[in-house]
Protein backbone atom coordinates (compact mmCIF):
# COMPACT_ATOMS: atom_id res chain seq x y z
CA UNK A 1 0.00 0.00 0.00
CA UNK A 2 1.07 3.81 -0.50
CA UNK A 3 2.89 5.78 2.01
CA UNK A 4 0.04 8.43 3.86
CA UNK A 5 1.00 10.89 2.01
CA UNK A 6 0.76 9.81 -1.53
CA UNK A 7 -3.08 9.42 -0.57
CA UNK A 8 -5.86 12.01 0.20
CA UNK A 9 -6.90 9.41 3.02
CA UNK A 10 -5.72 6.69 4.29
CA UNK A 11 -7.44 4.52 7.25
CA UNK A 12 -5.22 1.75 9.03
CA UNK A 13 -6.18 -1.33 10.80
CA UNK A 14 -9.71 -0.22 11.35
CA UNK A 15 -11.53 -2.23 13.96
CA UNK A 16 -14.83 -1.38 15.75
CA UNK A 17 -17.22 -2.86 17.73
CA UNK A 18 -20.84 -2.48 18.90
CA UNK A 19 -21.47 -5.01 21.96
CA UNK A 20 -20.14 -8.25 21.18
CA UNK A 21 -20.64 -7.47 16.99
CA UNK A 22 -17.02 -6.98 15.66
CA UNK A 23 -18.23 -5.35 12.74
CA UNK A 24 -15.08 -3.95 11.09
CA UNK A 25 -12.00 -6.45 11.90
CA UNK A 26 -9.22 -4.61 11.11
CA UNK A 27 -10.15 -2.41 7.92
CA UNK A 28 -7.31 -1.18 5.93
CA UNK A 29 -8.62 1.86 3.22
CA UNK A 30 -7.59 4.52 1.08
CA UNK A 31 -8.46 7.12 -1.48
CA UNK A 32 -5.86 8.38 -3.78
CA UNK A 33 -6.42 12.17 -5.41
CA UNK A 34 -8.71 12.37 -8.12
CA UNK A 35 -9.76 8.33 -7.72
CA UNK A 36 -12.91 7.20 -7.75
CA UNK A 37 -13.14 4.07 -5.18
CA UNK A 38 -15.97 1.77 -5.39
CA UNK A 39 -16.76 0.23 -1.83
CA UNK A 40 -18.99 -2.76 -2.89
CA UNK A 41 -20.59 -5.28 0.13
CA UNK A 42 -23.32 -6.69 1.34
CA UNK A 43 -25.84 -5.23 4.17
CA UNK A 44 -23.32 -5.92 7.57
CA UNK A 45 -20.65 -6.41 5.88
CA UNK A 46 -19.18 -2.55 7.82
CA UNK A 47 -19.39 -0.23 4.90
CA UNK A 48 -22.08 2.03 6.54
CA UNK A 49 -20.07 1.96 9.72
CA UNK A 50 -16.42 2.51 7.97
CA UNK A 51 -18.12 5.84 6.04
CA UNK A 52 -19.26 6.73 9.77
CA UNK A 53 -16.21 6.48 11.04
CA UNK A 54 -14.42 8.19 8.19
CA UNK A 55 -17.01 11.14 8.30
CA UNK A 56 -16.53 11.31 11.97
CA UNK A 57 -19.71 10.31 13.64
CA UNK A 58 -18.40 6.81 15.08
CA UNK A 59 -14.66 6.53 16.90
CA UNK A 60 -12.67 3.84 15.98
CA UNK A 61 -11.70 1.15 19.08
CA UNK A 62 -8.32 0.91 17.42
CA UNK A 63 -6.81 2.22 13.96
CA UNK A 64 -5.58 5.68 12.70
CA UNK A 65 -6.67 7.50 10.03
CA UNK A 66 -4.33 9.90 7.70
CA UNK A 67 -5.69 12.94 5.79
CA UNK A 68 -2.99 14.56 3.30
CA UNK A 69 -0.62 12.30 4.78
CA UNK A 70 -1.43 13.93 8.49
CA UNK A 71 -2.68 12.00 11.22
CA UNK A 72 -5.85 12.71 12.00
CA UNK A 73 -6.51 13.10 16.05
CA UNK A 74 -9.89 14.40 17.85
CA UNK A 75 -11.54 13.48 14.74
CA UNK A 76 -15.45 14.38 14.17
CA UNK A 77 -17.91 15.00 11.78
CA UNK A 78 -17.47 19.22 12.02
CA UNK A 79 -13.71 18.61 11.54
CA UNK A 80 -14.47 16.32 8.70
CA UNK A 81 -16.44 19.08 6.74
CA UNK A 82 -13.62 21.73 7.49
CA UNK A 83 -10.97 19.27 5.84
CA UNK A 84 -13.54 18.30 2.75
CA UNK A 85 -15.54 15.77 3.10
CA UNK A 86 -18.54 15.65 1.85
CA UNK A 87 -21.27 13.01 2.29
CA UNK A 88 -24.22 12.68 0.05
CA UNK A 89 -26.58 10.55 1.96
CA UNK A 90 -28.91 8.43 0.73
CA UNK A 91 -31.75 10.76 1.88
CA UNK A 92 -29.76 13.19 0.06
CA UNK A 93 -29.94 16.22 3.08
CA UNK A 94 -32.62 18.73 1.07
CA UNK A 95 -35.07 20.44 1.95
CA UNK A 96 -37.57 19.19 -0.60
CA UNK A 97 -40.48 22.18 -0.14
CA UNK A 98 -37.93 24.37 -1.26
CA UNK A 99 -36.19 25.69 -4.37
CA UNK A 100 -33.60 24.14 -5.98
CA UNK A 101 -31.77 27.65 -5.53
CA UNK A 102 -32.41 27.57 -1.94
CA UNK A 103 -31.60 23.87 -1.14
CA UNK A 104 -28.29 24.68 -2.84
CA UNK A 105 -26.92 27.35 -0.26
CA UNK A 106 -28.97 25.87 2.53
CA UNK A 107 -26.62 26.74 5.42
CA UNK A 108 -24.22 28.50 3.36
CA UNK A 109 -26.59 31.47 2.15
CA UNK A 110 -24.81 34.14 0.69
CA UNK A 111 -25.69 37.21 2.79
CA UNK A 112 -24.84 40.89 3.54
CA UNK A 113 -22.99 41.12 7.17
CA UNK A 114 -26.49 41.41 8.37
CA UNK A 115 -27.54 38.09 8.05
CA UNK A 116 -29.40 39.39 5.24
CA UNK A 117 -29.98 37.07 2.03
CA UNK A 118 -28.74 38.07 -1.63
CA UNK A 119 -31.27 36.53 -3.62
CA UNK A 120 -30.57 37.34 -7.08
CA UNK A 121 -27.11 36.68 -6.02
CA UNK A 122 -28.26 33.07 -5.18
CA UNK A 123 -30.13 32.25 -7.63
CA UNK A 124 -27.60 33.72 -10.35
CA UNK A 125 -24.92 31.51 -8.70
CA UNK A 126 -27.37 28.49 -8.48
CA UNK A 127 -28.07 28.60 -11.97
CA UNK A 128 -24.28 28.68 -12.84
CA UNK A 129 -23.79 25.77 -10.41
CA UNK A 130 -26.39 23.25 -12.27
CA UNK A 131 -24.82 24.10 -15.60
CA UNK A 132 -21.36 23.89 -14.38
CA UNK A 133 -21.64 20.45 -12.36
CA UNK A 134 -24.98 19.22 -13.87
CA UNK A 135 -24.70 20.11 -17.46
CA UNK A 136 -28.38 21.20 -16.60
CA UNK A 137 -29.63 23.66 -19.26
CA UNK A 138 -32.01 25.96 -17.63
CA UNK A 139 -35.06 25.36 -19.81
CA UNK A 140 -34.58 21.48 -18.56
CA UNK A 141 -34.55 22.10 -15.09
CA UNK A 142 -35.32 25.89 -13.31
CA UNK A 143 -33.93 27.31 -10.23
CA UNK A 144 -36.91 28.15 -9.32
CA UNK A 145 -38.23 24.25 -9.50
CA UNK A 146 -39.33 22.60 -5.94
CA UNK A 147 -36.87 19.92 -4.93
CA UNK A 148 -39.65 17.67 -3.93
CA UNK A 149 -41.07 17.97 -7.94
CA UNK A 150 -37.76 16.70 -9.36
CA UNK A 151 -36.70 12.86 -10.46
CA UNK A 152 -34.12 10.73 -7.92
CA UNK A 153 -31.67 11.12 -10.23
CA UNK A 154 -31.72 14.66 -10.17
CA UNK A 155 -32.24 15.62 -6.79
CA UNK A 156 -28.83 13.38 -6.38
CA UNK A 157 -27.56 15.53 -9.16
CA UNK A 158 -28.16 18.65 -6.60
CA UNK A 159 -26.40 17.38 -3.44
CA UNK A 160 -23.24 16.63 -5.73
CA UNK A 161 -23.38 19.77 -7.37
CA UNK A 162 -23.53 21.52 -3.63
CA UNK A 163 -20.27 19.54 -2.17
CA UNK A 164 -18.38 20.26 -6.00
CA UNK A 165 -19.14 23.51 -5.78
CA UNK A 166 -18.41 23.74 -1.88
CA UNK A 167 -14.98 22.54 -2.64
CA UNK A 168 -15.07 18.80 -1.04
CA UNK A 169 -12.32 17.31 -1.86
CA UNK A 170 -13.75 13.72 -1.13
CA UNK A 171 -17.30 13.07 -1.89
CA UNK A 172 -19.24 10.13 -0.51
CA UNK A 173 -21.94 8.81 -2.17
CA UNK A 174 -24.43 6.58 -0.13
CA UNK A 175 -25.69 4.08 -2.08
CA UNK A 176 -26.63 6.68 -4.55
CA UNK A 177 -28.68 4.23 -7.63
CA UNK A 178 -30.36 2.48 -4.90
CA UNK A 179 -34.31 2.63 -5.91
CA UNK A 180 -33.33 4.40 -9.30
CA UNK A 181 -34.54 3.88 -12.69
CA UNK A 182 -32.20 2.87 -15.21
CA UNK A 183 -31.82 6.35 -17.33
CA UNK A 184 -32.25 8.16 -13.43
CA UNK A 185 -28.96 6.30 -12.37
CA UNK A 186 -27.38 6.34 -15.80
CA UNK A 187 -27.43 10.56 -15.24
CA UNK A 188 -25.68 10.31 -11.62
CA UNK A 189 -22.94 7.76 -13.04
CA UNK A 190 -22.42 11.00 -15.26
CA UNK A 191 -22.20 13.50 -12.24
CA UNK A 192 -19.83 10.52 -10.98
CA UNK A 193 -18.11 11.04 -13.90
CA UNK A 194 -17.67 14.87 -13.17
CA UNK A 195 -16.20 14.40 -10.10
CA UNK A 196 -13.67 12.90 -11.66
CA UNK A 197 -13.30 15.56 -14.43
CA UNK A 198 -12.91 18.29 -11.47
CA UNK A 199 -9.88 16.44 -9.89
CA UNK A 200 -11.65 15.36 -6.94
CA UNK A 201 -11.91 12.60 -5.38
CA UNK A 202 -15.00 10.09 -4.34
CA UNK A 203 -16.08 6.88 -2.18
CA UNK A 204 -19.16 4.96 -4.19
CA UNK A 205 -20.95 3.15 -1.73
CA UNK A 206 -23.60 0.34 -3.35
CA UNK A 207 -24.70 -3.19 -3.63
CA UNK A 208 -24.18 -2.93 -7.39
CA UNK A 209 -21.48 -3.79 -9.57
CA UNK A 210 -22.95 -3.07 -12.48
CA UNK A 211 -23.28 0.37 -11.67
CA UNK A 212 -19.87 1.43 -9.93
CA UNK A 213 -18.12 -0.67 -12.18
CA UNK A 214 -18.10 2.06 -15.50
CA UNK A 215 -17.38 4.78 -13.06
CA UNK A 216 -14.96 3.66 -10.52
CA UNK A 217 -11.01 3.44 -10.62
CA UNK A 218 -10.68 0.72 -8.43
CA UNK A 219 -13.19 -1.50 -6.16
CA UNK A 220 -12.86 -2.99 -3.37
CA UNK A 221 -15.06 -5.88 -1.68
CA UNK A 222 -15.95 -5.62 2.07
CA UNK A 223 -17.61 -8.87 3.64
CA UNK A 224 -18.13 -9.12 7.27
CA UNK A 225 -15.58 -6.98 8.63
CA UNK A 226 -13.22 -7.55 6.59
CA UNK A 227 -11.81 -6.11 3.30
CA UNK A 228 -11.70 -9.36 1.11
CA UNK A 229 -10.89 -8.22 -2.07
CA UNK A 230 -9.45 -4.93 -4.02
CA UNK A 231 -8.87 -4.66 -7.79
CA UNK A 232 -7.57 -1.88 -10.49
CA UNK A 233 -10.41 -1.47 -12.93
CA UNK A 234 -7.64 -1.37 -15.58
CA UNK A 235 -6.43 -4.84 -14.36
CA UNK A 236 -9.72 -6.79 -14.43
CA UNK A 237 -12.77 -7.11 -16.77
CA UNK A 238 -16.07 -6.83 -15.52
CA UNK A 239 -16.64 -10.61 -16.06
CA UNK A 240 -13.99 -11.65 -14.27
CA UNK A 241 -15.17 -9.20 -11.24
CA UNK A 242 -18.30 -10.92 -11.26
CA UNK A 243 -16.84 -14.47 -10.99
CA UNK A 244 -14.86 -12.92 -8.06
CA UNK A 245 -17.88 -11.68 -6.20
CA UNK A 246 -19.23 -15.47 -7.25
CA UNK A 247 -16.36 -16.93 -5.34
CA UNK A 248 -16.27 -14.82 -2.47
CA UNK A 249 -20.06 -15.18 -2.33
CA UNK A 250 -19.74 -18.76 -1.97
CA UNK A 251 -16.34 -19.10 -0.01
CA UNK A 252 -16.41 -15.89 2.03
CA UNK A 253 -12.54 -16.18 -0.03
CA UNK A 254 -11.39 -14.81 -2.87
CA UNK A 255 -9.37 -17.91 -4.04
CA UNK A 256 -12.05 -20.40 -3.36
CA UNK A 257 -9.95 -22.46 -0.71
CA UNK A 258 -9.06 -22.90 2.72
CA UNK A 259 -10.79 -21.45 5.77
CA UNK A 260 -14.05 -19.97 5.60
CA UNK A 261 -14.14 -17.03 7.68
CA UNK A 262 -17.46 -17.45 9.03
CA UNK A 263 -20.96 -19.75 8.37
CA UNK A 264 -21.06 -22.53 6.52
CA UNK A 265 -19.12 -22.89 3.08
CA UNK A 266 -21.47 -24.68 1.31
CA UNK A 267 -23.93 -22.26 1.69
CA UNK A 268 -24.01 -18.78 -0.18
CA UNK A 269 -24.29 -15.45 2.06
CA UNK A 270 -24.94 -11.91 2.14
CA UNK A 271 -23.05 -11.58 -1.18
CA UNK A 272 -25.67 -12.82 -3.76
CA UNK A 273 -27.09 -9.72 -3.24
CA UNK A 274 -24.31 -8.36 -5.55
CA UNK A 275 -25.49 -10.38 -7.84
CA UNK A 276 -27.26 -9.05 -10.99
CA UNK B 1 -41.51 35.18 -14.55
CA UNK B 2 -45.10 36.12 -13.55
CA UNK B 3 -46.47 32.63 -13.64
CA UNK B 4 -43.88 31.56 -10.65
CA UNK B 5 -44.48 34.89 -8.97
CA UNK B 6 -48.20 33.31 -9.24
CA UNK B 7 -48.27 29.87 -8.57
CA UNK B 8 -45.87 30.46 -5.14
CA UNK B 9 -48.25 32.58 -4.05
CA UNK B 10 -51.67 30.57 -4.71
CA UNK B 11 -52.40 29.82 -1.03
CA UNK B 12 -51.97 33.74 -0.28
CA UNK B 13 -54.49 34.20 -3.18
CA UNK B 14 -56.81 31.73 -1.88
CA UNK B 15 -57.08 32.79 1.23
CA UNK B 16 -57.20 36.67 0.45
CA UNK B 17 -60.04 35.54 -1.96
CA UNK B 18 -61.95 34.16 0.94
CA UNK B 19 -61.53 37.45 3.13
CA UNK B 20 -62.85 39.05 0.22
CA UNK B 21 -66.27 36.42 -0.15
CA UNK B 22 -66.93 36.60 3.40
CA UNK B 23 -66.50 40.74 3.43
CA UNK B 24 -68.60 40.56 0.09
CA UNK B 25 -71.54 38.65 1.85
CA UNK B 26 -71.60 40.67 5.32
CA UNK B 27 -71.90 44.17 3.06
CA UNK B 28 -74.70 42.19 1.00
CA UNK B 29 -76.31 40.69 3.84
CA UNK B 30 -76.24 44.16 6.52
CA UNK B 31 -74.68 46.74 4.22
CA UNK B 32 -75.61 49.09 7.25
CA UNK B 33 -73.52 47.29 9.43
CA UNK B 34 -70.54 46.86 6.91
CA UNK B 35 -70.67 50.43 5.03
CA UNK B 36 -69.80 52.49 7.76
CA UNK B 37 -66.58 53.07 9.11
CA UNK B 38 -67.15 52.73 12.62
CA UNK B 39 -67.06 48.24 12.38
CA UNK B 40 -64.00 48.03 10.88
CA UNK B 41 -62.74 50.84 13.42
CA UNK B 42 -63.73 48.58 16.07
CA UNK B 43 -62.25 45.17 14.26
CA UNK B 44 -58.84 47.45 14.18
CA UNK B 45 -59.20 47.60 17.44
CA UNK B 46 -59.77 43.69 18.87
CA UNK B 47 -58.09 42.35 16.14
CA UNK B 48 -54.54 43.37 16.63
CA UNK B 49 -53.83 41.59 20.06
CA UNK B 50 -54.20 38.16 18.55
CA UNK B 51 -53.21 38.99 15.25
CA UNK B 52 -49.67 39.54 16.79
CA UNK B 53 -49.49 36.58 18.69
CA UNK B 54 -50.52 34.49 15.32
CA UNK B 55 -47.83 35.72 13.30
CA UNK B 56 -45.13 35.09 15.82
CA UNK B 57 -46.67 31.70 16.19
CA UNK B 58 -46.24 31.02 12.10
CA UNK B 59 -42.70 30.90 12.61
CA UNK B 60 -43.40 28.41 15.50
CA UNK B 61 -45.04 26.06 13.29
CA UNK B 62 -42.78 26.81 10.44
CA UNK B 63 -40.24 25.82 12.32
CA UNK B 64 -42.44 22.53 13.30
CA UNK B 65 -43.34 23.05 16.38
CA UNK B 66 -46.18 24.12 18.43
CA UNK B 67 -46.39 26.32 21.34
CA UNK B 68 -49.96 25.86 23.49
CA UNK B 69 -48.37 28.04 26.49
CA UNK B 70 -48.48 31.54 24.53
CA UNK B 71 -51.81 33.02 26.47
CA UNK B 72 -50.76 32.16 29.45
CA UNK B 73 -47.92 34.03 29.22
CA UNK B 74 -49.36 36.92 28.05
CA UNK B 75 -51.57 36.40 30.91
CA UNK B 76 -48.60 36.97 33.28
CA UNK B 77 -46.78 39.19 31.01
CA UNK B 78 -50.25 41.55 32.02
CA UNK B 79 -49.74 40.91 35.53
CA UNK B 80 -46.26 41.56 35.01
CA UNK B 81 -47.08 44.64 33.42
CA UNK B 82 -49.27 45.73 35.80
CA UNK B 83 -47.28 45.41 38.82
CA UNK B 84 -44.07 47.11 38.01
CA UNK B 85 -46.27 49.70 36.86
CA UNK B 86 -48.05 50.12 40.09
CA UNK B 87 -44.82 49.98 41.96
CA UNK B 88 -42.47 52.70 39.41
CA UNK B 89 -45.54 54.62 37.43
CA UNK B 90 -43.53 54.07 34.66
CA UNK B 91 -45.23 52.58 31.62
CA UNK B 92 -42.02 52.12 29.68
CA UNK B 93 -40.01 50.72 32.38
CA UNK B 94 -43.12 48.10 32.54
CA UNK B 95 -43.46 47.42 29.35
CA UNK B 96 -39.29 46.63 29.09
CA UNK B 97 -39.46 44.17 32.07
CA UNK B 98 -42.79 42.62 30.63
CA UNK B 99 -41.03 42.03 27.31
CA UNK B 100 -38.11 40.31 29.12
CA UNK B 101 -40.32 38.45 30.91
CA UNK B 102 -41.97 36.89 28.16
CA UNK B 103 -39.16 36.42 26.57
CA UNK B 104 -37.46 34.76 29.27
CA UNK B 105 -40.61 32.69 29.13
CA UNK B 106 -40.35 31.58 25.79
CA UNK B 107 -37.00 30.71 26.29
CA UNK B 108 -37.79 28.20 28.78
CA UNK B 109 -39.87 26.48 26.65
CA UNK B 110 -37.60 26.13 23.79
CA UNK B 111 -34.94 25.20 26.39
CA UNK B 112 -36.99 22.62 27.51
CA UNK B 113 -38.03 20.95 24.00
CA UNK B 114 -34.46 21.07 22.99
CA UNK B 115 -32.70 19.75 25.88
CA UNK B 116 -35.08 17.01 26.96
CA UNK B 117 -35.82 16.07 23.57
CA UNK B 118 -39.65 16.66 24.48
CA UNK B 119 -42.04 17.04 21.94
CA UNK B 120 -43.21 20.92 21.87
CA UNK B 121 -46.73 20.33 22.39
CA UNK B 122 -46.31 18.27 25.55
CA UNK B 123 -43.82 20.81 27.10
CA UNK B 124 -46.07 23.56 26.20
CA UNK B 125 -49.22 22.33 27.71
CA UNK B 126 -47.40 21.86 30.65
CA UNK B 127 -46.01 25.40 31.17
CA UNK B 128 -49.16 26.64 29.69
CA UNK B 129 -50.73 25.60 33.42
CA UNK B 130 -47.81 26.78 34.99
CA UNK B 131 -47.72 30.56 34.14
CA UNK B 132 -51.52 30.80 34.48
CA UNK B 133 -51.44 28.90 37.59
CA UNK B 134 -48.78 31.63 38.78
CA UNK B 135 -50.42 34.36 37.90
CA UNK B 136 -53.73 33.02 39.46
CA UNK B 137 -51.68 32.22 43.06
CA UNK B 138 -49.97 35.79 42.40
CA UNK B 139 -52.67 38.08 42.18
CA UNK B 140 -55.46 35.62 44.42
CA UNK B 141 -58.17 36.03 41.28
CA UNK B 142 -57.94 39.92 41.63
CA UNK B 143 -57.63 42.55 38.67
CA UNK B 144 -56.18 46.14 39.02
CA UNK B 145 -57.06 49.44 37.40
CA UNK B 146 -54.55 50.83 34.61
CA UNK B 147 -56.35 53.99 34.18
CA UNK B 148 -53.18 55.85 35.43
CA UNK B 149 -51.05 54.86 32.66
CA UNK B 150 -53.47 57.12 30.25
CA UNK B 151 -50.65 60.01 32.17
CA UNK B 152 -48.19 58.57 30.01
CA UNK B 153 -47.49 59.38 26.31
CA UNK B 154 -46.76 55.66 25.80
CA UNK B 155 -49.87 55.00 26.42
CA UNK B 156 -51.17 56.45 23.50
CA UNK B 157 -48.28 55.71 21.05
CA UNK B 158 -49.17 51.74 21.61
CA UNK B 159 -53.03 51.77 22.03
CA UNK B 160 -54.23 55.66 20.76
CA UNK B 161 -56.69 56.68 18.18
CA UNK B 162 -55.00 58.48 14.69
CA UNK B 163 -57.41 60.61 14.00
CA UNK B 164 -59.06 60.39 16.90
CA UNK B 165 -60.80 57.04 15.07
CA UNK B 166 -57.97 54.92 14.00
CA UNK B 167 -56.89 52.16 16.29
CA UNK B 168 -52.92 52.62 16.99
CA UNK B 169 -52.39 49.07 17.52
CA UNK B 170 -53.17 47.82 14.64
CA UNK B 171 -49.87 49.73 13.39
CA UNK B 172 -48.12 47.94 15.45
CA UNK B 173 -49.70 44.33 13.89
CA UNK B 174 -48.30 45.57 10.60
CA UNK B 175 -45.09 46.58 12.09
CA UNK B 176 -45.04 43.01 13.67
CA UNK B 177 -45.88 41.67 10.41
CA UNK B 178 -43.42 43.17 8.15
CA UNK B 179 -40.41 42.68 10.62
CA UNK B 180 -41.32 38.66 10.99
CA UNK B 181 -41.82 38.78 7.18
CA UNK B 182 -38.58 40.48 6.63
CA UNK B 183 -36.62 37.98 9.09
CA UNK B 184 -38.43 34.62 7.62
CA UNK B 185 -37.97 35.80 3.50
CA UNK B 186 -34.96 38.05 3.64
CA UNK B 187 -32.53 36.76 6.51
CA UNK B 188 -30.73 33.79 6.83
CA UNK B 189 -32.47 33.10 10.42
CA UNK B 190 -35.55 32.62 8.28
CA UNK B 191 -34.28 30.11 6.02
CA UNK B 192 -32.83 28.09 8.49
CA UNK B 193 -36.70 28.15 10.07
CA UNK B 194 -37.82 27.03 7.07
CA UNK B 195 -35.13 23.94 6.57
CA UNK B 196 -35.51 22.92 10.19
CA UNK B 197 -39.53 22.83 9.82
CA UNK B 198 -39.04 21.25 6.36
CA UNK B 199 -36.25 18.08 7.03
CA UNK B 200 -34.63 18.55 10.27
CA UNK B 201 -32.15 15.88 10.08
CA UNK B 202 -31.20 17.17 6.71
CA UNK B 203 -31.22 20.73 8.17
CA UNK B 204 -28.39 19.88 10.67
CA UNK B 205 -26.49 17.65 7.94
CA UNK B 206 -26.04 21.02 6.16
CA UNK B 207 -24.65 22.74 9.50
CA UNK B 208 -28.03 24.44 10.31
CA UNK B 209 -27.79 25.02 14.18
CA UNK B 210 -31.66 23.36 14.53
CA UNK B 211 -31.00 23.62 18.29
CA UNK B 212 -30.46 27.59 18.49
CA UNK B 213 -33.30 27.86 15.76
CA UNK B 214 -35.85 26.60 17.88
CA UNK B 215 -34.99 28.12 20.80
CA UNK B 216 -35.16 31.24 19.40
CA UNK B 217 -38.56 30.80 17.48
CA UNK B 218 -39.77 29.69 21.11
CA UNK B 219 -38.07 33.28 22.66
CA UNK B 220 -40.09 35.60 20.56
CA UNK B 221 -43.46 33.72 20.56
CA UNK B 222 -42.88 34.79 24.57
CA UNK B 223 -41.77 38.28 24.17
CA UNK B 224 -44.66 39.25 21.46
CA UNK B 225 -47.03 37.18 23.70
CA UNK B 226 -46.21 39.62 26.63
CA UNK B 227 -46.58 42.65 24.16
CA UNK B 228 -49.93 41.72 23.03
CA UNK B 229 -50.82 41.31 27.14
CA UNK B 230 -49.46 44.74 27.39
CA UNK B 231 -51.51 46.11 24.34
CA UNK B 232 -55.04 44.20 25.23
CA UNK B 233 -54.71 45.22 28.80
CA UNK B 234 -53.90 48.92 27.80
CA UNK B 235 -57.10 48.92 25.07
CA UNK B 236 -59.34 48.14 28.42
CA UNK B 237 -57.27 50.27 30.78
CA UNK B 238 -57.70 47.15 33.10
CA UNK B 239 -55.84 43.70 34.28
CA UNK B 240 -57.71 40.90 34.38
CA UNK B 241 -56.29 37.97 35.84
CA UNK B 242 -57.71 35.84 33.48
CA UNK B 243 -56.20 37.93 30.65
CA UNK B 244 -55.29 35.23 27.94
CA UNK B 245 -57.69 33.43 28.25
CA UNK B 246 -59.53 32.98 24.85
CA UNK B 247 -57.08 33.64 22.23
CA UNK B 248 -55.33 29.83 22.40
CA UNK B 249 -57.80 28.17 19.66
CA UNK B 250 -58.59 31.49 18.04
CA UNK B 251 -54.98 32.20 17.42
CA UNK B 252 -53.75 28.81 16.20
CA UNK B 253 -56.73 28.97 13.68
CA UNK B 254 -54.87 31.98 12.27
CA UNK B 255 -52.61 30.09 11.33
CA UNK B 256 -53.81 27.36 9.86
CA UNK B 257 -56.34 29.26 7.99
CA UNK B 258 -53.63 31.57 6.19
CA UNK B 259 -52.35 28.31 4.99
CA UNK B 260 -49.08 27.35 7.20
CA UNK B 261 -49.67 23.42 7.40
CA UNK B 262 -49.15 21.68 11.04
CA UNK B 263 -45.93 19.51 9.58
CA UNK B 264 -44.17 22.90 8.73
CA UNK B 265 -41.47 23.92 6.72
CA UNK B 266 -43.80 26.05 4.51
CA UNK B 267 -46.50 28.92 5.73
CA UNK B 268 -46.55 32.83 4.92
CA UNK B 269 -46.73 35.64 7.62
CA UNK B 270 -48.89 37.54 4.82
CA UNK B 271 -51.35 34.19 4.90
CA UNK B 272 -51.81 34.91 8.91
CA UNK B 273 -52.39 38.53 8.85
CA UNK B 274 -55.11 37.63 6.20
CA UNK B 275 -56.08 34.98 8.66
CA UNK B 276 -56.11 36.61 11.86
CA UNK B 277 -58.40 39.25 9.95
CA UNK B 278 -60.79 36.55 8.36
CA UNK B 279 -61.22 35.24 12.14
CA UNK B 280 -61.32 38.45 13.77
CA UNK B 281 -64.37 39.73 11.42
CA UNK B 282 -65.79 36.26 11.52
CA UNK B 283 -68.38 36.64 14.75
CA UNK B 284 -68.96 40.59 14.17
CA UNK B 285 -70.30 39.69 10.69
CA UNK B 286 -72.28 36.60 11.50
CA UNK B 287 -74.32 38.45 14.05
CA UNK B 288 -74.91 41.20 11.86
CA UNK B 289 -75.92 38.76 9.23
CA UNK B 290 -79.34 38.28 11.83
CA UNK B 291 -77.53 34.44 12.72
CA UNK B 292 -77.89 34.30 16.53
CA UNK B 293 -74.09 34.03 18.55
CA UNK B 294 -74.91 30.42 18.91
CA UNK B 295 -73.73 30.11 15.06
CA UNK B 296 -70.70 31.87 14.95
CA UNK B 297 -68.86 28.41 16.50
CA UNK B 298 -70.44 26.79 13.82
CA UNK B 299 -69.61 28.69 10.69
CA UNK B 300 -65.78 29.14 12.61
CA UNK B 301 -65.39 25.30 12.10
CA UNK B 302 -66.75 25.56 8.44
CA UNK B 303 -65.04 28.07 7.22
CA UNK B 304 -61.64 26.58 8.68
CA UNK B 305 -62.19 22.93 7.48
CA UNK B 306 -62.85 24.15 3.89
CA UNK B 307 -60.07 27.05 3.81
CA UNK B 308 -57.49 23.88 5.02
CA UNK B 309 -58.72 21.79 2.60
CA UNK B 310 -58.25 24.23 -0.04
CA UNK B 311 -54.62 24.73 1.23
CA UNK B 312 -53.90 21.27 0.89
CA UNK B 313 -55.44 20.19 -2.20
CA UNK B 314 -53.47 23.34 -3.28
CA UNK B 315 -50.43 22.23 -1.62
CA UNK B 316 -50.76 18.83 -3.37
CA UNK B 317 -50.87 19.87 -7.13
CA UNK B 318 -47.82 21.65 -6.38
CA UNK B 319 -46.09 18.78 -5.02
Amino acid sequence: MAEPSEVLVKMVNIRKSFGHVEVLRGVDFEVGYNEIVGLLGDNGAGKSTLIKILTGVHQPDSGEIYWKGKKLVNYSVAKARELGIETVFQERALSEQHSLWRNIFMGREITNRWGFIDIRKQREEAERIIREYMGFTSSALSVDAIVGTMSGGEKQGVAIARALHFQADLIILDEPTTGLSLSETQKVLSFVEEIKKKGKSAIFITHNIYHVYPVADRIVILDRGRVVGEFMKAAISLEELVEKLYLVARTGRLNGEGEVSQGTPTTPHGLESLMP
Amino acid sequence: MRNRWLSENRTQFSILFVLFVLLLLFIISSPKTFLSGDIYAAFMSTIPFSMIMALSLTLVVICGEMDLSFPSIMGFCGYVFTQVFHATRSVALALLICVIVGLIAGYLNGLLVVKLRLPSLVVTIGTQFFWAGLTQVLCQGLGKTLVPTKESPLYYLLVGRVLGKIPVQIFWAVVVGFFLWLVLNRHRFGAHIYYTGDNEASARVMGVNVDRVKIIVFTQMGGFAAFAGVLASLEVLYFWPTLGQGYLLKTIAAVFLGGTPVEGGVGTIFGTFIGAIIIGILEAGIIAMGLSGFWTQLVYGLIIVISIAIHSVLRRRVA
